[in-house]
Protein backbone atom coordinates (compact mmCIF):
# COMPACT_ATOMS: atom_id res chain seq x y z
CA UNK A 1 0.00 0.00 0.00
CA UNK A 2 1.18 3.37 -0.57
CA UNK A 3 1.01 6.13 1.99
CA UNK A 4 -1.02 9.08 1.17
CA UNK A 5 1.66 11.36 2.67
CA UNK A 6 1.09 15.22 1.64
CA UNK A 7 3.02 18.30 2.35
CA UNK A 8 0.92 21.95 2.50
CA UNK A 9 1.59 22.94 -0.91
CA UNK A 10 -0.10 20.41 -2.55
CA UNK A 11 -3.51 21.90 -0.99
CA UNK A 12 -4.92 24.39 -4.01
CA UNK A 13 -7.96 25.11 -5.19
CA UNK A 14 -7.91 26.51 -9.08
CA UNK A 15 -10.73 26.53 -11.20
CA UNK A 16 -10.08 25.06 -14.58
CA UNK A 17 -12.84 27.61 -16.35
CA UNK A 18 -14.84 30.28 -15.41
CA UNK A 19 -18.38 29.13 -15.53
CA UNK A 20 -19.61 31.69 -16.20
CA UNK A 21 -19.12 31.47 -20.07
CA UNK A 22 -20.71 28.18 -19.75
CA UNK A 23 -24.47 28.35 -21.74
CA UNK A 24 -27.30 27.95 -19.47
CA UNK A 25 -25.17 28.34 -16.31
CA UNK A 26 -27.17 29.11 -13.17
CA UNK A 27 -30.44 29.62 -15.15
CA UNK A 28 -32.18 26.74 -13.36
CA UNK A 29 -30.33 27.91 -9.62
CA UNK A 30 -33.16 28.09 -6.92
CA UNK A 31 -32.17 29.13 -3.37
CA UNK A 32 -34.84 27.36 -1.99
CA UNK A 33 -33.53 23.95 -3.02
CA UNK A 34 -31.50 23.59 0.36
CA UNK A 35 -31.74 20.67 2.40
CA UNK A 36 -29.20 21.94 4.76
CA UNK A 37 -31.72 24.48 6.04
CA UNK A 38 -31.45 25.52 9.04
CA UNK A 39 -28.67 23.59 10.02
CA UNK A 40 -26.77 25.75 7.85
CA UNK A 41 -26.80 29.15 7.70
CA UNK A 42 -26.08 29.34 3.66
CA UNK A 43 -23.20 32.12 2.38
CA UNK A 44 -21.10 29.61 0.46
CA UNK A 45 -18.06 31.68 1.38
CA UNK A 46 -15.88 28.12 1.85
CA UNK A 47 -15.91 28.60 -1.93
CA UNK A 48 -13.41 30.94 -1.41
CA UNK A 49 -11.13 28.40 -0.19
CA UNK A 50 -8.93 28.10 2.96
CA UNK A 51 -8.57 31.86 3.01
CA UNK A 52 -10.17 32.86 6.43
CA UNK A 53 -8.24 34.91 8.93
CA UNK A 54 -7.07 32.35 11.01
CA UNK A 55 -6.94 32.20 14.53
CA UNK A 56 -3.93 32.60 16.42
CA UNK A 57 -1.70 29.52 16.02
CA UNK A 58 -1.04 27.27 19.52
CA UNK A 59 2.28 26.03 19.68
CA UNK A 60 3.50 22.46 18.94
CA UNK A 61 4.61 21.81 22.07
CA UNK A 62 4.35 17.96 22.19
CA UNK A 63 3.90 16.22 19.38
CA UNK A 64 0.96 16.36 16.96
CA UNK A 65 -0.27 14.25 14.59
CA UNK A 66 -2.11 15.71 11.39
CA UNK A 67 -4.04 14.05 9.07
CA UNK A 68 -2.93 14.05 5.40
CA UNK A 69 -6.40 15.63 3.91
CA UNK A 70 -5.07 19.20 5.54
CA UNK A 71 -2.10 21.02 5.10
CA UNK A 72 -1.74 22.08 8.49
CA UNK A 73 -2.44 21.93 12.28
CA UNK A 74 -5.41 23.15 13.56
CA UNK A 75 -5.10 26.79 15.60
CA UNK A 76 -6.11 25.07 18.59
CA UNK A 77 -5.37 21.40 19.01
CA UNK A 78 -5.39 18.83 22.25
CA UNK A 79 -1.65 18.15 23.69
CA UNK A 80 -3.14 15.19 26.15
CA UNK A 81 -1.67 12.12 25.19
CA UNK A 82 1.46 12.67 22.92
CA UNK A 83 1.95 9.04 20.87
CA UNK A 84 4.89 7.31 22.34
CA UNK A 85 6.07 3.56 22.61
CA UNK A 86 5.16 1.05 20.27
CA UNK A 87 1.37 2.23 20.14
CA UNK A 88 3.02 5.95 18.95
CA UNK A 89 5.04 4.24 16.18
CA UNK A 90 1.77 2.80 15.16
CA UNK A 91 -0.32 5.81 15.15
CA UNK A 92 2.66 7.83 13.18
CA UNK A 93 2.40 5.08 10.85
CA UNK A 94 -1.46 5.54 10.47
CA UNK A 95 -1.34 9.17 9.86
CA UNK A 96 0.85 8.63 6.94
CA UNK A 97 -2.65 7.46 5.40
CA UNK A 98 -5.67 9.30 4.93
CA UNK A 99 -9.09 9.11 6.90
CA UNK A 100 -10.51 7.27 3.65
CA UNK A 101 -8.40 4.33 4.36
CA UNK A 102 -8.07 0.90 6.51
CA UNK A 103 -4.39 2.41 6.91
CA UNK A 104 -5.10 4.64 8.91
CA UNK A 105 -7.84 3.58 11.35
CA UNK A 106 -6.61 -0.43 11.48
CA UNK A 107 -3.28 0.60 12.82
CA UNK A 108 -4.98 2.72 15.48
CA UNK A 109 -7.61 0.42 16.50
CA UNK A 110 -4.02 -1.92 16.93
CA UNK A 111 -2.40 0.73 18.54
CA UNK A 112 -5.02 1.49 21.40
CA UNK A 113 -5.01 -1.79 21.89
CA UNK A 114 -1.36 -2.33 22.77
CA UNK A 115 -1.70 0.98 24.63
CA UNK A 116 -4.02 -0.78 27.04
CA UNK A 117 -1.05 -3.38 27.55
CA UNK A 118 1.56 -0.21 27.79
CA UNK A 119 -0.50 1.15 30.09
CA UNK A 120 -0.73 -1.73 32.69
CA UNK A 121 3.09 -1.83 32.19
CA UNK A 122 3.74 1.42 33.00
CA UNK A 123 1.16 1.48 35.90
CA UNK A 124 3.86 -1.98 37.65
CA UNK A 125 6.43 0.32 36.43
CA UNK A 126 5.34 2.83 38.94
CA UNK A 127 5.03 0.53 41.67
CA UNK A 128 1.24 0.34 41.09
CA UNK A 129 -0.74 -2.95 40.13
CA UNK A 130 -3.83 -2.00 38.53
CA UNK A 131 -6.75 -2.81 40.58
CA UNK A 132 -9.13 -4.59 37.72
CA UNK A 133 -12.11 -4.99 40.06
CA UNK A 134 -12.11 -1.13 40.87
CA UNK A 135 -11.41 0.15 37.16
CA UNK A 136 -14.34 -2.08 35.92
CA UNK A 137 -16.36 -0.09 38.41
CA UNK A 138 -17.85 -3.62 40.13
CA UNK A 139 -18.68 -2.09 43.09
CA UNK A 140 -21.64 -0.82 41.42
CA UNK A 141 -22.96 -4.84 40.68
CA UNK A 142 -22.45 -5.62 44.07
CA UNK A 143 -24.84 -2.66 45.20
CA UNK A 144 -27.18 -2.96 42.51
CA UNK A 145 -27.09 -5.94 41.08
CA UNK A 146 -25.91 -8.65 44.12
CA UNK A 147 -27.13 -12.06 42.93
CA UNK A 148 -26.33 -12.04 39.27
CA UNK A 149 -22.58 -10.46 40.23
CA UNK A 150 -22.36 -13.40 42.54
CA UNK A 151 -23.68 -16.32 40.23
CA UNK A 152 -21.62 -14.64 36.80
CA UNK A 153 -18.58 -14.43 39.39
CA UNK A 154 -19.14 -17.80 41.03
CA UNK A 155 -19.68 -19.32 37.17
CA UNK A 156 -16.24 -17.59 36.44
CA UNK A 157 -14.14 -18.98 39.25
CA UNK A 158 -15.42 -22.28 38.59
CA UNK A 159 -14.52 -22.50 35.09
CA UNK A 160 -11.29 -20.91 35.59
CA UNK A 161 -10.49 -23.66 38.34
CA UNK A 162 -11.88 -26.69 36.08
CA UNK A 163 -9.50 -25.06 33.33
CA UNK A 164 -6.56 -25.10 35.68
CA UNK A 165 -6.95 -28.33 36.80
CA UNK A 166 -7.45 -30.01 33.52
CA UNK A 167 -3.96 -28.70 33.15
CA UNK A 168 -2.23 -30.48 36.27
CA UNK A 169 -0.35 -33.81 36.08
CA UNK A 170 -3.22 -36.16 37.19
CA UNK A 171 -2.19 -36.83 40.36
CA UNK A 172 -2.20 -32.67 41.60
CA UNK A 173 -5.28 -32.61 39.58
CA UNK A 174 -6.89 -34.85 42.53
CA UNK A 175 -5.64 -32.75 45.05
CA UNK A 176 -7.28 -29.90 43.92
CA UNK A 177 -10.34 -31.01 43.15
CA UNK A 178 -10.44 -32.03 47.10
CA UNK A 179 -9.35 -28.74 48.24
CA UNK A 180 -11.75 -26.93 45.60
CA UNK A 181 -15.10 -29.02 45.22
CA UNK B 1 -6.46 17.34 40.76
CA UNK B 2 -9.02 14.26 40.69
CA UNK B 3 -9.34 13.56 37.03
CA UNK B 4 -10.45 10.45 35.03
CA UNK B 5 -7.55 7.90 33.34
CA UNK B 6 -8.76 5.63 30.72
CA UNK B 7 -6.76 2.70 30.97
CA UNK B 8 -8.01 0.56 27.92
CA UNK B 9 -11.67 -0.58 27.70
CA UNK B 10 -13.98 -1.36 30.27
CA UNK B 11 -11.46 0.33 32.38
CA UNK B 12 -11.26 3.48 34.01
CA UNK B 13 -9.79 5.44 37.36
CA UNK B 14 -9.72 8.31 38.84
CA UNK B 15 -6.09 9.31 39.74
CA UNK B 16 -5.93 12.44 42.45
CA UNK B 17 -2.21 14.03 40.62
CA UNK B 18 -3.11 14.93 37.18
CA UNK B 19 -1.24 18.46 37.01
CA UNK B 20 -3.74 21.22 36.37
CA UNK B 21 -4.43 22.17 33.00
CA UNK B 22 -2.66 25.27 31.56
CA UNK B 23 -3.38 28.03 29.42
CA UNK B 24 -2.04 27.20 25.73
CA UNK B 25 -3.55 30.07 23.64
CA UNK B 26 -4.83 33.02 24.42
CA UNK B 27 -8.14 32.53 23.70
CA UNK B 28 -8.31 29.88 26.35
CA UNK B 29 -10.01 29.21 29.54
CA UNK B 30 -9.02 27.21 32.63
CA UNK B 31 -12.42 25.72 34.13
CA UNK B 32 -13.15 24.78 37.43
CA UNK B 33 -15.69 22.09 36.90
CA UNK B 34 -19.28 22.27 38.68
CA UNK B 35 -21.50 19.64 37.23
CA UNK B 36 -20.48 16.99 34.64
CA UNK B 37 -22.07 13.97 33.02
CA UNK B 38 -21.81 10.57 31.04
CA UNK B 39 -22.86 10.91 27.51
CA UNK B 40 -24.19 7.70 25.39
CA UNK B 41 -20.96 8.73 22.95
CA UNK B 42 -18.91 7.94 26.22
CA UNK B 43 -19.69 4.59 26.11
CA UNK B 44 -18.28 4.38 22.95
CA UNK B 45 -15.21 5.51 24.67
CA UNK B 46 -15.04 3.22 26.90
CA UNK B 47 -16.38 0.02 25.58
CA UNK B 48 -13.11 0.53 23.09
CA UNK B 49 -14.48 1.42 19.48
CA UNK B 50 -13.26 4.79 18.98
CA UNK B 51 -10.04 4.52 17.20
CA UNK B 52 -7.10 6.64 18.79
CA UNK B 53 -8.19 6.94 22.35
CA UNK B 54 -5.28 6.76 23.87
CA UNK B 55 -4.52 5.59 27.43
CA UNK B 56 -4.16 7.99 29.72
CA UNK B 57 -6.80 10.56 28.45
CA UNK B 58 -9.52 12.27 30.62
CA UNK B 59 -12.87 12.39 28.93
CA UNK B 60 -15.89 13.85 29.16
CA UNK B 61 -17.61 16.77 27.17
CA UNK B 62 -20.87 17.83 28.69
CA UNK B 63 -20.01 20.14 31.77
CA UNK B 64 -20.49 23.51 33.42
CA UNK B 65 -17.83 24.91 35.65
CA UNK B 66 -16.60 28.16 36.74
CA UNK B 67 -14.09 30.13 35.18
CA UNK B 68 -10.84 30.27 37.32
CA UNK B 69 -7.97 32.02 34.11
CA UNK B 70 -8.17 33.34 31.36
CA UNK B 71 -5.79 33.65 28.43
CA UNK B 72 -4.33 37.16 27.01
CA UNK B 73 -7.45 37.96 24.21
CA UNK B 74 -10.32 36.39 25.96
CA UNK B 75 -13.04 39.33 26.02
CA UNK B 76 -15.79 37.52 26.91
CA UNK B 77 -15.47 35.52 29.97
CA UNK B 78 -13.61 36.59 33.08
CA UNK B 79 -12.75 34.74 36.46
CA UNK B 80 -15.92 33.79 38.26
CA UNK B 81 -18.19 33.81 35.32
CA UNK B 82 -20.56 30.22 35.40
CA UNK B 83 -20.73 28.84 32.49
CA UNK B 84 -21.92 26.31 30.36
CA UNK B 85 -19.72 24.80 27.68
CA UNK B 86 -20.94 23.31 24.40
CA UNK B 87 -19.73 19.96 23.87
CA UNK B 88 -18.14 21.01 20.15
CA UNK B 89 -14.78 22.80 19.92
CA UNK B 90 -15.32 25.95 17.57
CA UNK B 91 -13.58 28.57 16.32
CA UNK B 92 -16.06 30.93 14.91
CA UNK B 93 -14.29 32.57 11.97
CA UNK B 94 -13.88 29.25 9.69
CA UNK B 95 -16.05 29.34 7.03
CA UNK B 96 -18.28 26.23 8.23
CA UNK B 97 -18.50 28.05 11.95
CA UNK B 98 -19.71 31.18 10.28
CA UNK B 99 -22.12 29.00 8.94
CA UNK B 100 -23.19 27.90 11.97
CA UNK B 101 -21.73 24.61 11.52
CA UNK B 102 -20.25 25.24 14.92
CA UNK B 103 -19.95 21.29 15.38
CA UNK B 104 -17.98 20.97 11.69
CA UNK B 105 -15.38 23.63 12.76
CA UNK B 106 -11.90 23.50 10.60
CA UNK B 107 -9.70 25.01 13.28
CA UNK B 108 -10.17 22.41 16.53
CA UNK B 109 -9.12 19.30 15.20
CA UNK B 110 -5.53 18.61 13.68
CA UNK B 111 -6.02 14.90 13.60
CA UNK B 112 -9.17 14.25 11.47
CA UNK B 113 -11.00 16.55 8.87
CA UNK B 114 -14.45 14.38 9.33
CA UNK B 115 -15.05 15.54 12.26
CA UNK B 116 -14.72 19.15 14.75
CA UNK B 117 -12.92 19.15 18.01
CA UNK B 118 -14.68 17.66 21.17
CA UNK B 119 -14.13 17.81 24.46
CA UNK B 120 -12.73 14.50 25.98
CA UNK B 121 -13.23 12.45 22.98
CA UNK B 122 -10.42 10.59 21.63
CA UNK B 123 -7.23 11.87 19.63
CA UNK B 124 -9.84 11.57 16.23
CA UNK B 125 -11.81 14.52 17.68
CA UNK B 126 -8.28 16.74 18.46
CA UNK B 127 -6.85 15.39 21.80
CA UNK B 128 -8.48 17.26 24.04
CA UNK B 129 -8.72 16.31 28.11
CA UNK B 130 -12.67 16.20 29.15
CA UNK B 131 -14.65 17.22 31.67
CA UNK B 132 -14.59 14.25 34.61
CA UNK B 133 -12.03 16.35 36.31
CA UNK B 134 -12.17 19.28 38.41
CA UNK B 135 -10.64 21.51 35.45
CA UNK B 136 -10.34 21.62 32.42
CA UNK B 137 -8.88 23.73 29.28
CA UNK B 138 -11.32 25.49 27.03
CA UNK B 139 -10.41 26.77 23.75
CA UNK B 140 -12.12 29.32 21.72
CA UNK B 141 -13.43 30.73 25.20
CA UNK B 142 -15.00 33.70 23.51
CA UNK B 143 -16.98 31.38 21.10
CA UNK B 144 -18.54 28.76 23.10
CA UNK B 145 -18.98 29.01 26.88
CA UNK B 146 -21.95 31.00 27.47
CA UNK B 147 -22.87 32.38 31.23
CA UNK B 148 -25.77 30.75 32.73
CA UNK B 149 -28.28 33.20 33.46
CA UNK B 150 -29.29 33.32 37.10
CA UNK B 151 -32.39 32.05 36.46
CA UNK B 152 -31.38 28.60 35.52
CA UNK B 153 -31.02 25.35 37.91
CA UNK B 154 -27.17 24.52 36.93
CA UNK B 155 -28.69 20.65 36.46
CA UNK B 156 -30.47 22.00 33.39
CA UNK B 157 -27.69 24.08 32.07
CA UNK B 158 -25.04 20.92 31.88
CA UNK B 159 -27.61 18.98 29.85
CA UNK B 160 -27.73 22.12 26.96
CA UNK B 161 -24.15 21.23 26.79
CA UNK B 162 -24.97 18.56 24.40
CA UNK B 163 -28.41 16.34 25.11
CA UNK B 164 -30.54 18.48 24.79
CA UNK B 165 -29.38 20.10 21.29
CA UNK B 166 -28.84 17.12 20.06
CA UNK B 167 -32.30 15.51 20.55
CA UNK B 168 -33.64 19.20 19.07
CA UNK B 169 -31.39 18.57 16.34
CA UNK B 170 -32.55 15.31 15.41
CA UNK B 171 -36.20 16.21 15.25
CA UNK B 172 -35.33 18.96 13.61
CA UNK B 173 -33.20 17.57 10.18
CA UNK B 174 -35.97 15.31 10.60
CA UNK B 175 -38.03 18.18 8.64
CA UNK B 176 -40.88 17.06 10.51
CA UNK B 177 -44.39 18.84 9.59
CA UNK B 178 -47.55 19.37 11.12
CA UNK B 179 -49.15 16.14 11.70
CA UNK B 180 -46.06 13.67 10.53
CA UNK B 181 -45.73 10.33 12.46
CA UNK B 182 -41.93 10.22 13.67
CA UNK B 183 -40.19 6.70 14.67
CA UNK B 184 -37.55 7.18 17.15
CA UNK B 185 -35.16 4.49 17.48
CA UNK B 186 -33.37 4.33 20.79
CA UNK B 187 -34.82 5.30 24.82
CA UNK B 188 -31.45 7.13 26.07
CA UNK B 189 -31.44 10.50 26.74
CA UNK B 190 -30.95 11.43 23.15
CA UNK B 191 -34.09 9.66 21.88
CA UNK B 192 -36.18 10.90 25.23
CA UNK B 193 -35.35 14.38 23.96
CA UNK B 194 -36.07 14.05 20.22
CA UNK B 195 -39.62 12.44 21.11
CA UNK B 196 -40.05 15.22 23.47
CA UNK B 197 -38.84 18.18 20.82
CA UNK B 198 -41.05 16.14 17.58
CA UNK B 199 -44.01 17.78 19.31
CA UNK B 200 -42.41 21.09 18.97
CA UNK B 201 -42.31 20.72 15.28
CA UNK B 202 -45.36 19.70 15.18
CA UNK B 203 -45.39 15.97 15.04
CA UNK B 204 -48.44 14.19 14.56
CA UNK B 205 -47.82 10.64 16.17
CA UNK B 206 -44.55 10.04 18.24
CA UNK B 207 -43.30 6.10 18.74
CA UNK B 208 -39.85 5.16 20.61
CA UNK B 209 -38.53 2.11 20.17
CA UNK B 210 -35.94 0.62 22.38
CA UNK B 211 -35.12 -2.81 24.02
CA UNK B 212 -35.14 -2.11 27.79
CA UNK B 213 -38.57 -1.30 29.23
CA UNK B 214 -37.77 1.03 32.23
CA UNK B 215 -36.47 3.61 29.68
CA UNK B 216 -39.56 3.01 27.38
CA UNK B 217 -41.59 3.53 30.48
CA UNK B 218 -39.98 6.76 31.34
CA UNK B 219 -40.38 8.39 27.71
CA UNK B 220 -44.05 7.81 27.89
CA UNK B 221 -44.37 9.46 30.61
CA UNK B 222 -41.92 12.71 29.70
CA UNK B 223 -42.80 13.28 26.08
CA UNK B 224 -46.05 12.27 26.31
CA UNK B 225 -45.25 9.33 23.29
CA UNK B 226 -46.20 5.92 22.31
CA UNK B 227 -43.29 2.91 23.06
CA UNK B 228 -42.88 -0.40 22.03
CA UNK B 229 -40.14 -2.76 22.76
CA UNK B 230 -38.26 -4.24 20.07
CA UNK B 231 -37.16 -7.57 22.04
CA UNK B 232 -41.34 -8.03 21.55
CA UNK B 233 -41.46 -7.19 18.19
CA UNK B 234 -40.70 -9.77 15.47
CA UNK B 235 -39.38 -7.28 13.02
CA UNK B 236 -39.55 -3.65 13.77
CA UNK B 237 -40.28 -2.82 10.13
CA UNK B 238 -42.87 -4.50 9.82
CA UNK B 239 -44.62 -2.89 12.89
CA UNK B 240 -43.69 0.11 11.39
CA UNK B 241 -45.63 -0.56 8.30
CA UNK B 242 -48.18 -1.83 10.21
CA UNK B 243 -48.50 0.85 12.44
CA UNK B 244 -48.46 3.90 9.49
CA UNK B 245 -51.38 1.59 7.11
CA UNK B 246 -48.32 0.09 5.50
CA UNK B 247 -46.83 3.26 3.97
CA UNK B 248 -44.08 3.74 6.74
CA UNK B 249 -43.24 6.81 9.09
CA UNK B 250 -42.52 10.30 7.75
CA UNK B 251 -39.72 10.53 9.44
CA UNK B 252 -37.71 8.50 11.36
CA UNK B 253 -34.88 9.14 13.83
CA UNK B 254 -31.75 6.78 14.47
CA UNK B 255 -31.03 8.00 18.48
CA UNK B 256 -28.92 4.93 18.83
CA UNK B 257 -25.32 4.88 16.67
CA UNK B 258 -23.03 2.33 16.76
CA UNK B 259 -23.77 0.06 19.66
CA UNK B 260 -27.07 -1.47 18.39
CA UNK B 261 -28.53 -4.00 19.40
CA UNK B 262 -30.98 -6.41 17.97
CA UNK B 263 -28.85 -8.36 14.90
CA UNK B 264 -26.32 -10.88 15.80
CA UNK B 265 -24.29 -10.48 12.12
CA UNK B 266 -24.24 -6.41 12.67
CA UNK B 267 -23.61 -7.29 16.25
CA UNK B 268 -20.81 -9.44 15.67
CA UNK B 269 -19.24 -7.30 12.69
CA UNK B 270 -19.56 -3.82 14.32
CA UNK B 271 -19.43 -4.63 17.70
CA UNK B 272 -17.06 -7.89 18.62
CA UNK B 273 -14.69 -7.89 16.26
CA UNK B 274 -15.39 -4.78 14.80
CA UNK B 275 -14.64 -4.87 11.27
CA UNK B 276 -16.91 -1.93 10.52
CA UNK B 277 -17.54 1.44 11.99
CA UNK B 278 -20.12 0.00 14.67
CA UNK B 279 -23.35 -2.15 13.93
CA UNK B 280 -26.15 -0.20 11.94
CA UNK B 281 -28.48 -2.17 12.94
CA UNK B 282 -31.19 1.13 13.93
CA UNK B 283 -30.11 2.67 10.68
CA UNK B 284 -31.08 -0.38 8.76
CA UNK B 285 -34.72 -0.21 10.43
CA UNK B 286 -34.76 3.48 10.03
CA UNK B 287 -34.26 3.38 6.51
CA UNK B 288 -36.39 0.44 6.09
CA UNK B 289 -39.46 2.12 7.89
CA UNK B 290 -39.64 5.26 6.41
CA UNK B 291 -42.13 6.26 3.70
CA UNK B 292 -40.61 6.64 0.84
CA UNK B 293 -39.57 9.63 -0.31
CA UNK B 294 -39.30 10.14 3.51
CA UNK B 295 -36.10 11.64 5.66
CA UNK B 296 -34.29 9.55 7.61
CA UNK B 297 -32.40 11.67 10.74
CA UNK B 298 -28.73 10.49 12.26
CA UNK B 299 -28.11 11.40 15.34
CA UNK B 300 -25.93 8.07 16.61
CA UNK B 301 -22.60 8.18 16.46
CA UNK B 302 -20.48 5.68 14.49
CA UNK B 303 -16.79 5.14 13.83
CA UNK B 304 -15.30 6.38 10.47
CA UNK B 305 -14.21 3.07 8.86
CA UNK B 306 -17.46 1.56 6.27
CA UNK B 307 -20.47 0.23 7.83
CA UNK B 308 -23.16 -2.07 5.82
CA UNK B 309 -26.44 -0.31 5.12
CA UNK B 310 -28.86 -0.98 2.91
CA UNK B 311 -27.65 1.76 0.23
CA UNK B 312 -30.48 0.03 -2.51
CA UNK B 313 -33.48 1.05 -0.73
CA UNK B 314 -31.97 4.67 0.23
CA UNK B 315 -31.93 5.06 -3.73
CA UNK B 316 -34.90 3.35 -4.67
CA UNK B 317 -37.74 4.81 -2.32
CA UNK B 318 -35.92 8.50 -2.84
CA UNK B 319 -35.10 9.12 1.16
CA UNK B 320 -33.42 11.97 2.45
CA UNK B 321 -30.63 11.19 4.94
CA UNK B 322 -29.55 14.33 6.81
CA UNK B 323 -26.79 13.83 9.86
CA UNK B 324 -24.62 16.01 12.13
CA UNK B 325 -23.09 16.66 15.06
CA UNK B 326 -25.39 18.85 17.02
CA UNK B 327 -24.33 22.76 16.39
CA UNK B 328 -24.92 23.52 20.37
CA UNK B 329 -24.30 26.95 19.69
CA UNK B 330 -26.71 27.46 17.27
CA UNK B 331 -29.46 26.30 18.91
CA UNK B 332 -28.63 27.62 22.74
CA UNK B 333 -30.13 30.68 22.10
CA UNK B 334 -33.69 29.01 21.66
CA UNK B 335 -33.35 26.31 23.44
CA UNK B 336 -32.66 28.38 26.77
CA UNK B 337 -35.93 30.60 26.10
CA UNK B 338 -37.52 26.78 26.16
CA UNK B 339 -36.13 26.16 29.19
CA UNK B 340 -37.07 29.43 30.94
CA UNK B 341 -40.74 28.60 29.42
CA UNK B 342 -41.22 25.33 30.85
CA UNK B 343 -41.82 23.73 27.62
CA UNK B 344 -38.14 21.73 28.17
CA UNK B 345 -37.58 20.57 31.90
CA UNK B 346 -33.94 19.16 31.09
CA UNK B 347 -32.97 18.33 34.58
CA UNK B 348 -35.67 15.31 34.97
CA UNK B 349 -33.82 12.90 32.64
CA UNK B 350 -31.36 12.62 35.38
CA UNK B 351 -31.65 9.47 37.17
CA UNK B 352 -28.48 9.96 39.07
CA UNK B 353 -25.87 11.80 41.13
CA UNK B 354 -22.37 10.88 42.36
CA UNK B 355 -18.93 12.14 43.16
CA UNK B 356 -16.96 12.39 40.44
CA UNK B 357 -14.59 10.17 42.88
CA UNK B 358 -17.01 6.86 41.98
CA UNK B 359 -16.75 7.55 38.33
CA UNK B 360 -15.68 3.65 37.47
CA UNK B 361 -18.99 2.50 39.00
CA UNK B 362 -20.86 5.03 37.48
CA UNK B 363 -19.49 4.11 34.09
CA UNK B 364 -20.86 0.58 34.58
CA UNK B 365 -23.82 1.07 36.18
CA UNK B 366 -24.83 3.70 33.23
CA UNK B 367 -22.74 0.56 30.78
CA UNK B 368 -24.74 -2.19 31.75
CA UNK B 369 -28.20 -0.66 32.52
CA UNK B 370 -28.04 -1.05 36.06
CA UNK B 371 -30.60 0.59 38.61
CA UNK B 372 -32.65 2.31 36.05
CA UNK B 373 -29.79 4.09 35.09
CA UNK B 374 -30.59 7.34 32.17
CA UNK B 375 -28.42 10.12 32.48
CA UNK B 376 -25.67 9.90 35.18
CA UNK B 377 -24.95 13.65 36.38
CA UNK B 378 -20.94 13.75 38.25
CA UNK B 379 -20.50 16.17 41.15
CA UNK B 380 -16.35 17.22 42.02
CA UNK B 381 -15.71 17.17 45.12
CA UNK B 382 -15.37 21.67 45.31
CA UNK B 383 -18.63 22.00 43.84
CA UNK B 384 -20.68 19.66 46.35
CA UNK B 385 -22.34 21.76 49.09
N1 LIG C 1 -24.72 13.71 16.98
C1 LIG C 1 -24.47 14.21 18.18
O1 LIG C 1 -24.20 15.39 18.31
C2 LIG C 1 -24.58 13.35 19.38
C3 LIG C 1 -24.56 13.91 20.65
C4 LIG C 1 -24.77 13.09 21.75
C5 LIG C 1 -24.95 11.74 21.59
N2 LIG C 1 -24.92 11.20 20.34
C6 LIG C 1 -25.10 9.77 20.10
O2 LIG C 1 -26.47 9.44 20.23
C7 LIG C 1 -26.59 8.07 20.59
C8 LIG C 1 -27.51 7.93 21.79
O3 LIG C 1 -26.96 8.57 22.93
P1 LIG C 1 -27.58 8.30 24.38
O4 LIG C 1 -26.84 9.14 25.34
O5 LIG C 1 -29.05 8.42 24.33
O6 LIG C 1 -27.11 6.76 24.56
P2 LIG C 1 -27.66 5.51 25.38
O7 LIG C 1 -26.64 4.46 25.23
O8 LIG C 1 -28.09 5.91 26.75
O9 LIG C 1 -28.99 5.08 24.59
C9 LIG C 1 -29.03 4.28 23.46
C10 LIG C 1 -30.32 3.47 23.52
O10 LIG C 1 -30.50 2.78 22.28
C11 LIG C 1 -31.11 1.53 22.56
N3 LIG C 1 -30.95 0.62 21.43
C12 LIG C 1 -29.93 -0.24 21.17
N4 LIG C 1 -30.14 -0.86 19.99
C13 LIG C 1 -31.33 -0.39 19.50
C14 LIG C 1 -32.07 -0.65 18.32
N5 LIG C 1 -31.62 -1.50 17.41
N6 LIG C 1 -33.23 0.03 18.15
C15 LIG C 1 -33.68 0.91 19.07
N7 LIG C 1 -33.02 1.20 20.21
C16 LIG C 1 -31.85 0.54 20.41
C17 LIG C 1 -30.39 1.10 23.82
O11 LIG C 1 -31.15 0.10 24.50
C18 LIG C 1 -30.31 2.40 24.61
O12 LIG C 1 -31.41 2.59 25.48
C19 LIG C 1 -25.16 7.59 20.84
O13 LIG C 1 -24.65 6.97 19.67
C20 LIG C 1 -24.42 8.86 21.09
O14 LIG C 1 -23.05 8.73 20.77
C21 LIG C 1 -24.75 11.98 19.25
ZN1 LIG D 1 -22.73 13.73 25.01
ZN1 LIG E 1 -14.43 27.08 13.09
Amino acid sequence: MTADETRPGDFKNVKAVDPTKIKGWGIDANPDNDPTYPMKLRTDEEQRGYSWERPEQQAADVEVLHSVERPNLTAVFGTSVPPSGLSGMLRRFAFKYSESSYGHWLPLMLADRINAVEGIIDDIGHGHVPNIFAERGYKADWKYNRTEFILKTAAAVAVSAGIVAMMMPKKKRKAWYQAFM
Amino acid sequence: MLAMNYRGPFRIRIDHDKPYPEIKHPNDAIVRVTRSCICGSDLHLYHGLVPDTRVGSTFGHEFTGIVEEVGSSVEKLKTGDHVLVPFNIACGVCSFCRQELYGNCHESNPEATAVGGIFGYSHTAGGYDGGQAEYVRVPYADVGPMIIPDWMDPEDAVLLTDVIPTGYQSAEMGGIQPGDTVIIFGAGPIGIIAAKCSWLFGAGRVVVIDQYDYRLEFVKNYAQCEVRNFRELRDPVVFAKQTTDSLGADVCIDAVGCEAAGNAVETLLGRKIPMQGGSTTALHWAINSVKKGGIVSVVGVYGPIDSLAPVGNIVNKGITIRANQASVKRLLPRLVEHVRSGVLNPKEIITHRLPLEELPEAYHMFSSKLDNCIKTVLIPPKAAS
